[in-house]
């Protein structure tokens, strides 16, 4: 099995289901159920491949690993090759995209009443793409995916989304496409500086890069990965599609997509421009020390549940940005930990806001309330991700914050306190809707009839909250694999600053 | 040079095969009268497959004809096969159209093959004389072709407008062609270039010539400041004819353009680069925002049709081989997004009634899922998303700006493409999004079907294998910088 192209069975292995779900013919419910199942069993086909990925992972090496490579374009010097490989980095965030697509698909079993075709088959597209762009070790590979992920989630908003979805929709795609057209011009220009579009070959020829170029290109790059995490002030996009998409589109749009950009900035922007990294770090410090601060007072005032989440979402990831430009190893193994953990936890709180809306059909905070005495179990599972999304030691949250916080003190203590502030204002904006929504009296009359968790929802978040606890009992399985590959990141990166005789002056 | 007493014309075998053919159908018409349109149709295309036989049989190596005054190279190789690609389609869509709208006559392919020939000779020409001739033999041909049906007030004003404005362009030309004969002694490419090769200093009087050179190519390729003419004729011509002039013409046009600006004037590159530029700009701002606004959906293609000339532009201000590349394989490209964009077009009609506006496609998901996956592939690629075939386009076009280091220029490209992208992205929401508003008419003709199939999927899997058609563009553009 060692030398199948493992890699590339995960990432087009969905396309393959596309297939047999345009294929499939016959009358119009029996076409939804066939995509439904069809959906379902390629989502577990790939998940189980991902979890083989994990197995094989050799956490000892930073060297890419399960390596694909093939000549795909040639011609006067000018190479495209089809590259893939993934590092303790990416290895997680595979997992992540294919967990969350089965957990989506199967959230999705009911909700989704019509053009049922359509929807499984832009969330097996939008598979392909993410796991793409974590396997893309070759830059014109990884844009087309990078890219390529609008469409279909401009569709799933666009087509399955509430009243304002078309709005939401365009903002969307158009926000997000104009920070990535500014990297393609960056891919460009690194491809005239190494003479290759090869990310290997860049991540360790750094020095190819002048001082001068790293800024431009660290800018560029930043315009797009910036959007997607996305950063204070450039996240406005993101409420807007949260509370529009359906229940399945915000669980990849928080899950995985927000986590783009984070990833970006570990694989490209730290190791490829060190010397850039270093400039931009008061930057991006005072960005993400707004973000917190802003956002979290901005949820706080929230009356839209989705919008509640959204806005907690861009906090979190405050916390993620700040930890990768502290670029220390622990801060930026933390950084990781974290996007995992969030991708996790906020899209188990969105499917929990989900569940009320398929019962409701309303995200507003004021319609609900005493839900405990007609859904205790709903009310256990929303506790425990609120309790995740606060950092409760034990939970995955806790381990990333605290991991950032760690390995940020040592950087900048004046920074990290900042951002420490959400410790406590996230607990206040978090606990305040559990109260409102969870608590209290029950008035409403048409709350009296609510049901409790189905069994196919409780199976969605049972396997949610056990990896939380996992990864907050015993984050050694997941720290092992990314700890060889980050170290070597961070030690790229230091190494070039202080070559360039740009000393951290806090250091020891 | 030996003067022989016939010019050698071999190397002008298939522009003189296309015109001998077009001859013969005219007289199957004559003798088949109304009813030989379908015939006629047929016959020409299976006329321009014949030519590119030729054409593709004759090779890439470089031989001149004529005394030097016509060269058949890669270049022409190249564009000649979109442009006969470009042609056969559209006689092929118009045969159906035509019929339904009573204007089924079998004059039409035979126009298209006579413009068809003087699209060749333009891509050919290596003598300003030549460029001429063949321009205006193109041009003759589609004036006629713009107001063909000629019952409809619109398509009357469509040709009406095409002839004044084409003959106002012809005659800046013509005039910046004699000032550049006057100035320079010659109107050959190839002297024209060791001319301005040498240490002399350029007169400023061929420099003026050049700026009207490139106003009047300016105004085939419909760049901005140049482009009124396009959204009119595109909407008012009929539709078959309007997707004809979105590809056939502008290829040889911007072939033309190409080749004048690269054989003879290549050395005045830090001259005409300026001008270049600024069209480029102009256009692709233009396009982008006037588009937004657009309710027909004709007109909408017309200015992305702005737009994109403003892309192709990049490649030729980038003036490298890189960038006449990018300007070829955009093109090829072009070609089938556009085709297939316009064939979507065709399929817009209701109780035997053509509609046009945007909001008629509202559903189309709904009503014909096939129909819609095409054009949102197609409008996608026309955005240049990947990993649909524009995006390669765009990819290669930016490539040769940031080499020629024309980053400004790039910048702008891609922003404006962000900007274009809202109107593309606009006909999928419609198409998607909204609720349908009533289907459209069945079935769709074989050949239509066909066309859409074989272009939306060359549209969406180009990635697959981009090889032999970058490596021939490559070959192609190469070809054009031997001296």
């Amino acid at each position: 099995m060692s030398h199948w192209p493992l890699l590339s069975l995960v990432t087009f292995l969905p396309l393959v289901g596309v297939f047999f779900i345009l294929i499939a013919r016959g009358e119009e419910a029996v076409v939804a159920r066939n995509a439904r199942f069809i959906a379902l069993w390629t989502s577990l086909i790939v998940f189980a491949l991902s979890v083989l990925l994990w197995v094989r992972f050799d956490p000892n090496t930073a060297a890419f690993q399960f390596v694909e490579r093939a000549q795909w374009v040639t011609f006067g010097g000018f190479t495209f090759t089809y590259h893939m490989g993934i590092d303790g980095v990416s290895l997680f965030f595979i997992l992540l995209s294919t967990l969350l697509t089965l957990l989506a698909i199967v959230s999705a079993w009911r909700v989704i009443t019509f053009q049922v075709k359509e929807f499984m088959v832009a969330f097996l597209v939008l598979e392909t793409f993410m796991v793409g762009i974590f396997c893309a070790l070759d830059f014109i590979v990884f844009y087309v995916f990078f890219e390529g992920v609008l469409v279909p989630m401009f569709l799933i908003i666009g087509i399955w989304g509430a009243e304002n979805r078309v709005y939401s929709a365009f903002k969307f795609f158009l926000y997000t496409l104009l920070g990535s057209v500014l990297m393609l011009l960056a891919i460009l220009a690194i491809y005239f500086a190494t003479g290759t579009t090869d990310i290997e070959y860049a991540l360790n020829h750094s020095q190819l890069f002048s001082a001068g170029l790293q800024k431009w290109l660290w800018l560029a790059f930043f315009a797009s990965f910036a959007i997607k995490v996305p950063m204070w002030p450039v996240h406005t996009w993101l409420p807007d599609a949260h509370v529009e998409a359906p229940t399945a589109g915000s669980v990849i749009l928080a899950g995985i997509l927000l986590k783009l950009g984070g990833y970006g900035f570990i694989r490209f922007s730290l190791p490829m421009f060190p010397l850039a990294s270093h400039y931009f770090t008061p930057l991006i410090f005072t960005l993400s020390a707004i973000a917190v601060i802003y956002t979290s007072l901005v949820a706080l005032a929230q009356t839209d549940m989705k919008k509640l989440v959204a806005y907690s979402s861009i906090a979190h990831m405050g916390f993620v940005t700040m930890g990768i430009f502290a670029l220390t190893s622990e801060a930026v193994q933390g950084a990781v930990i974290q996007m995992l953990s969030h991708g996790l936890v906020s899209a188990a709180l969105f499917l929990c806001v989900g569940v009320l809306y398929d019962r409701l059909h309303t995200h507003e905070i004021a319609r609900f309330g005493g839900l405990v005495e007609r859904m205790p179990a709903y009310a256990f599972v929303f506790m425990a991700f609120t309790l995740a999304a606060v950092g409760l030691p034990g939970t995955s949250g806790f381990v990333g914050e605290f991991l950032i916080l760690l390995g940020t003190f040592r950087v900048n203590t004046l920074e990290c306190f900042l951002v420490a502030t959400a410790l406590f204002l996230g607990p206040m904006y978090m606990l305040y809707l559990y109260r409102r929504v969870i608590f209290g009296t029950l008035t409403r009359a048409d709350l009296r009839g609510i049901l409790d968790l189905s069994p196919r929802e409780t199976a969605i978040f049972v396997p949610l909250l056990l990896l939380v606890l996992w990864m907050g009992i015993y984050p050694t399985s997941f720290l092992r694999p990314i700890q060889v590959s980050v170290d070597h990141i961070v030690a790229q990166a230091t190494l070039a600053t202080s070559a360039a005789g740009m000393r951290r002056a806090s250091l020891p | 040079m030996p003067h022989l007493a016939v010019p050698d014309m071999s190397p002008a075998l298939p522009e003189m095969l296309l015109p001998a053919l077009a001859m013969a159908l005219l007289i199957v018409g004559a003798f088949r009268g109304e009813r030989g349109a379908r015939l006629v149709s047929w016959l020409a295309v299976f006329a321009l497959i014949v030519v590119l036989a030729v054409l593709l049989l004759g090779g890439p190596e470089r031989r001149f004809g004529f005394y030097g005054m016509f060269v058949s190279d890669a270049f022409a190789l190249f564009m000649n096969t979109l442009v006969l690609i470009g042609s056969g389609v559209a006689i092929l869509l118009a045969m159906d159209y035509n019929e339904e709208q009573g204007i089924a006559r079998f004059e039409f392919p035979v126009l298209v093959l006579l413009a068809t020939t003087g699209m060749m000779v333009m891509v050919s020409a290596n003598d300003l004389i030549t460029l001429y001739v063949g321009l205006e033999l193109q041009n003759l041909a589609l004036y006629v072709v713009a107001s063909f049906d000629r019952d409809s007030p619109r398509s009357s004003e469509a040709g009406l407008k095409y002839f004044v404005l084409g003959g106002l362009s012809s005659g800046m030309l013509l005039y910046g062609l004699s000032l550049v004969y006057g100035f320079a002694g010659t109107t050959g490419f190839a002297e024209i270039a060791r001319l301005l090769a040498g240490s002399a200093p350029v007169s400023p009087g061929l420099i003026v010539g050049l700026v009207f050179v490139i106003a009047g190519l300016a105004f085939k390729i419909s760049a901005v400041p140049f482009h009124m003419w396009t959204p009119d004729v595109y909407e008012g011509a009929p539709t078959p004819v309007s997707m004809f002039f979105a590809v056939a013409p502008k290829m040889a046009a911007l072939a033309l353009f190409i080749r004048v600006m690269i054989a003879p004037f290549g050395p005045l590159v830090g001259e005409w680069r300026q001008i270049v530029v600024f069209l480029s700009i102009a256009s692709m701002v233009f396009g982008a925002v006037a588009a937004i606004a657009q309710r027909n959906v004709k007109r909408l293609m017309a200015y992305s049709s702005i737009g994109h000339v403003g892309y192709l532009l990049i490649g030729l201000a980038a003036g490298t081989t890189e960038g006449i590349r990018g300007v070829l394989v955009y093109l090829a490209i072009y070609l089938f997004m556009n085709v297939g964009a316009w064939g979507v077009i065709l399929c817009m009609r209701r109780q035997g009634q053509m509609i046009e506006e945007i909001a008629d496609l509202a559903g189309l998901s709904r009503t014909r899922p096939a129909l819609a996956l095409a054009l949102g592939i197609f409008m996608f690629s026309l955005a240049g998303i990947p990993p649909t075939a524009g995006f390669f386009a765009k990819l290669y076009i930016f490539f040769a700006a940031i080499d020629a280091h024309l980053v400004g220029l790039a910048v702008i490209g891609v922003v404006t493409s962000v900007v274009g992208a809202f109107y593309y992205v606009r006909i999928v929401k419609v198409m998607y999004f909204d609720e349908p508003t009533g289907a459209f008419d069945t079935p769709i003709a074989g050949e239509l079907k066909g066309v859409l199939f074989v272009t939306a999927v060359v549209t969406l899997f180009f990635f697959l294998l981009p090889g032999p058609l970058v490596g021939s563009a490559a070959a192609a553009a190469s070809s054009l910088f031997v001296r």
